[in-house]
């Protein structure tokens, strides 16, 4: 990228397999590897930081201790008490997006919440359980949710299918948001990056104008830290918000 | 002990959380909103709502392009799913910002 006065600044969503020629056999891509990482980081993190046990947590500990219960009052405030039983979900769920969108940010990893297919699936995942849970808690009753009460029955078509479109829409802008943020916060870098780049082969004064978009990528990077929590915390509330929908139906 | 406690006046509590109030331990209780700033951007809000009415859309385009190559009437399902997509879009917008009733808080 740096060699050519162009910017490819979406090079670096490409897939590559690695780990040599066992990994390109199989199909073994940076996200992959990327995703084992961030699983395994947070089951080191639950087993190390929780293997002491101390009454007084120490610093991994506190923060084992302290993502649990954001996500368990999370559980209980957006679901109510039947919450408990999504507990372990909406905690993979929040975890593997968390760190996805957090190791993406660190020099030559991989950001595989980039990819809409990654995306998606998490958010088809979603739709599918709540669906399932609406389906087992109210039964054939649970159709009802796709026509207001009162509604006059001549407009059922019309209002039935709105609804059911309304409903389906829901995974797409879950996957959307996620996947447009994640894409446009590394773009943004990558732009900035190849302006630096750029100014330095100027000579000495672009030494100097390349401070400006160094500067930018450094706020940068502290805005994308941001949304890279904000947006694992969305996902995770609007699937507790789901799930309340599919408990309580209305 | 007494003396101590005559010179600020008031209870136990008060005193506690003046105290902590100036340690900036605690949130002055003047505020009655949230902390940080007074609910989600502009841009959060419109970002939002561009997902929600695109999304829907896109949905709706799906099922129309679907049933038509299933029913062979290529361009009408189409037409018609385009316009419910776009009606669930807004559906969408409206919930994510109209009036909230009660039975729906989120």
């Amino acid at each position: 990228m740096a060699a050519g006065h162009t910017i490819d600044a979406l090079g670096q969503f490409e897939l590559h397999s690695v780990l040599g020629p066992v990994g390109a056999s199989v199909g073994f891509s940076e996200s992959t590897l990327m995703m084992v990482v961030s699983s395994a980081l947070t089951l080191l993190l639950l087993g190390v930081g929780m293997s002491a046990k101390a009454v007084v947590p120490g610093r991994l500990q506190a923060l084992a201790e302290m993502i649990y219960d954001f996500v368990h009052t999370m559980c209980i405030e957006q679901i109510g008490e039947e919450g408990k039983k999504f507990f372990p979900f909406i905690f993979t769920l929040f975890m593997f997006i968390l760190l996805g969108n957090l190791l993406g940010l660190l020099p030559f990893s991989f950001t595989y919440t980039s990819h809409i297919a990654v995306t998606f699936g998490l958010a088809a995942m979603v739709i599918v359980l709540v669906t399932g849970v609406a389906l087992a808690i109210h039964g054939w009753h649970f159709f009802s949710y796709f026509f207001p009460a009162g509604a006059p029955i001549a407009l059922s078509p019309l209002i039935v299918t709105v609804e059911i479109i309304s409903y389906l829409s829901r995974p797409v802008s879950l996957s959307i948001r996620l996947f447009a943020n994640m894409v446009a916060g590394h773009v943004m870098f990558e732009v900035f990056a190849s302006f630096i780049v750029m100014m330095a082969g100027a000579g000495v004064v672009g030494y100097l104008g390349g401070i400006g978009p160094l500067a930018l990528n450094v706020i940068l990077m502290g805005f994308e830290l941001l949304v890279a929590c904000l947006q694992a915390y969305v996902f995770a509330v609007l699937t507790c918000i789901y799930l309340h929908d599919a408990v309580h139906l209305h | 002990m007494s003396g101590k406690k005559g010179g600020s006046g008031g209870s136990f509590e008060e005193r506690l959380s003046t105290a902590r109030r100036k340690r900036g331990l605690e949130a002055p209780p003047s505020k009655a909103g949230k902390p940080g700033g007074d609910g989600p951007s502009m841009m959060g809000i419109g970002l939002r709502v561009g997902v929600e009415l695109v999304s829907a859309l896109a949905v709706g385009v799906a099922i129309g392009w679907g049933l038509d190559s299933f029913f062979h009437t290529r361009p009408f399902l189409l037409m018609l799913f385009v316009l419910l997509g776009g009606a669930a879009g807004l559906l969408n917008v409206w919930r994510l910002l109209g009036p909230k009733s009660d039975s729906q808080k989120n």
